[in-house]
């Protein structure tokens, strides 16, 4: 079964319930769309991501309330260097999308999206812990599976694999 | 159980203000915290006031690992996240790396990865009962759960000569053929088990003192549920009626009639009823895999992703030259991104796989089940009494290795 090649142009996607509700809200914070093996994927301006993670919530034809994942990609060395990777559900509906923010390596830092979902909680605190990424408003940022004096974020692709000998 | 002075409270917890309450630490080494896990609770009396969970003992960088890895190397590290389910967590990896290489599964290895999940299923469902009667008083329960465990574990040595680090899904299909008469020891125990299952309904869902622990204990709201990421039994016993086997069929559960559990009430006893119940749909499940199971191979054609036979390495050169091929460069992925979420015995487990059209994987993921459950403990053990944080924590089936990874 060969791989369909990627679609990426805003007005076909229109359909997916996720994309359709953010264009009529607020086309500007759409910067990007992919849809590639059967799953959406759409970049969020970085200063709107809690807004959109409500507006999605909230949705009346297709909620998307559940936080199924929230994680974090390195591309070291290009820069925008980290992605933040959201995952949502909607359990009415069962759809899925993935929203993504992208941000730069310097201090990256986002706002948190535990007023939205609590289940974010612990996922900002993994991510802050393993990749460095600040979650501004966030209840309780604290280092969660490494040590709290550790040195470095070790998901990072510049921490080696064996660690700092 | 050591008890600190609310003084030297413990790293990351507040000082409290309140002199009535006290800090005591539960865990990492307790028994019924089942693994690693210290919770670090502040209590009134017996009455617990807040609850904080501090993880990340068993933290082995799993994730990092794989990216240094050929992508058929993964699966055995996936065996090693959640040790009582490793066969649903291969087959959410092998599943992630398929949709990325866009890889069709033959019929009889779909099917055999039905069955061989709900035999997990029941494996994980066991030894959360097991252990769950034993944290609240019931002894027997435990023997006998692990009695039929024991010819679970078995049936995974035939298949793959493991009885819990099984890898026995590989990217492409299965490890093996599985061995004769293999079917047919499963039919016995499939045929067998539902009475089992009324043996241990019979020690627990009418005894007085077990449903005087479990009823009311622990209360979880539909709303909070979701609000909170809880999944998998946790989330139905709130009333939440998902399940991805149904709502997103994979591997072929489409072809397979079941009914998927659900109880309003939210408390223990309800998370209790619906495993148990999933224990009967599970052994339906696989008596319909046994009866309908199809013929051919159990690798998909794809000799440069799917190790040949072995009788084929010997014997032939081409295969000899893939093998060889596999085995020192891996398989080159397109690039792309994945989330594959499949119903593992405690809820959704994804991976989200991102690949860079190497040979490696770039960054994988692992969404456990019991990472998320474990953000619905603090809620349900507010208010409770000290006595019912065990019962709460047997409740929400956790495993160590699923949450700190």
């Amino acid at each position: 079964m060969p791989l369909a090649p990627p679609i990426t142009d805003i007005e076909q996607l229109k359909s997916h319930p996720a994309l359709g509700r953010l264009v009529e809200w607020n086309a500007s914070v759409v910067q990007a769309v992919k849809f590639d093996r059967d799953e959406l994927t759409i970049w969020i301006e970085k200063d709107a991501i809690r807004e959109t993670c409500a507006i999605l919530r909230d949705s009346a034809d297709c909620p998307f309330n559940y936080l199924c994942d929230l994680t974090c990609v390195d591309w070291h060395p290009s820069e925008p260097r980290f992605e933040v990777v959201y995952h949502l559900l909607s359990i009415p509906k069962k759809e899925r999308v993935r929203l993504k923010v992208r941000l730069d390596g310097s201090s990256p830092a986002i706002e948190s999206v535990t007023s939205v979902w609590p289940a974010a909680n612990h996922y900002e605190r993994e991510v802050f812990d393993l990749f460095g990424v600040r979650f501004t408003g966030h209840p309780n940022l604290q280092r969660i599976m490494m040590p709290d004096d550790w040195e470095g974020h070790p998901l990072r692709k510049d921490y080696p694999v064996e660690g700092y000998r | 159980m050591a008890q600190f002075p609310a003084t030297v409270a413990a790293p990351g917890q507040d000082r409290t203000s309140d002199d009535r309450t006290m800090v005591l630490n539960m865990g990492p080494q307790h028994p019924s915290t089942h693994g690693v896990l210290r919770l670090v609770l502040e209590i009134d009396g017996e009455t617990v006031v807040r609850l904080k969970p501090e993880i990340g003992y068993l933290h082995t960088g799993i994730e990092k690992t794989c990216e240094a890895k050929f992508y058929q190397q993964v699966v055995p590290l996936t065996d090693r996240i959640d040790y009582l389910c490793p066969m649903t967590n291969n087959l959410a990896y092998c599943l992630a790396v398929e949709k990325l290489l866009g890889l069709e599964i033959p019929p009889k290895a779909q099917w055999t990865r039905v069955l061989m999940n709900e035999l997990t299923r029941i494996n994980s469902h066991l030894v959360w009962l097991g252990t769950h009667a034993m944290d609240l008083g019931a002894m027997t329960v435990f023997l006998y759960c692990f009695r039929e465990r024991e010819d679970v574990l078995r049936f995974f040595e035939m298949v793959s000569g493991q009885r819990m680090m099984t890898s026995y899904f590989r990217i492409g299909g299965l490890a093996l053929e599985p061995p004769l008469g293999f079917f047919e020891k499963v039919k016995k125990f499939a045929d067998r088990f539902p009475g089992n299952v009324d043996e241990y309904e019979g020690l627990l869902t009418g005894n007085p003192i077990f449903v005087m622990r479990t009823k009311g204990v622990a209360h979880l709201s539909a709303a909070d549920a979701i609000a909170l990421g809880a999944c998998g039994p946790t989330l139905r016993g709130s009333g939440v009626d998902i399940d991805l086997r149904r709502d997103a069929p994979y591997t072929g559960y489409e072809n397979f009639k079941f009914n998927v559990p659900v109880r309003t009430e939210g408390d223990v006893f309800a998370r209790y009823l619906c495993r148990v119940q999933e224990l009967r749909e599970s052994i339906g499940m696989v008596q319909q895999a046994l009866a309908g199971m199809p013929e051919g191979p159990v690798k998909a054609d794809a000799p440069k992703v799917v190790l040949p036979d072995r009788e084929k390495m010997k014997t032939q050169m081409e295969a000899l030259i893939y093998h060889f091929k596999i085995i020192t460069e891996g398989f080159t992925v397109p690039a792309g991104e994945v989330y594959q979420a499949i119903e593992s015995p405690r809820g959704e487990m994804g991976y989200y796989i991102v690949s860079d059209g190497t040979a490696k994987p770039y960054r994988v993921h692992m969404r456990g089940p019991s990472y998320a459950n474990l953000q619905t403990l603090a809620k349900i053990c507010e208010g409770q009494l000290l006595a019912d944080v065990v019962a709460a924590i047997g409740s929400i089936d956790v495993v160590v290795g699923d949450i700190d990874r």
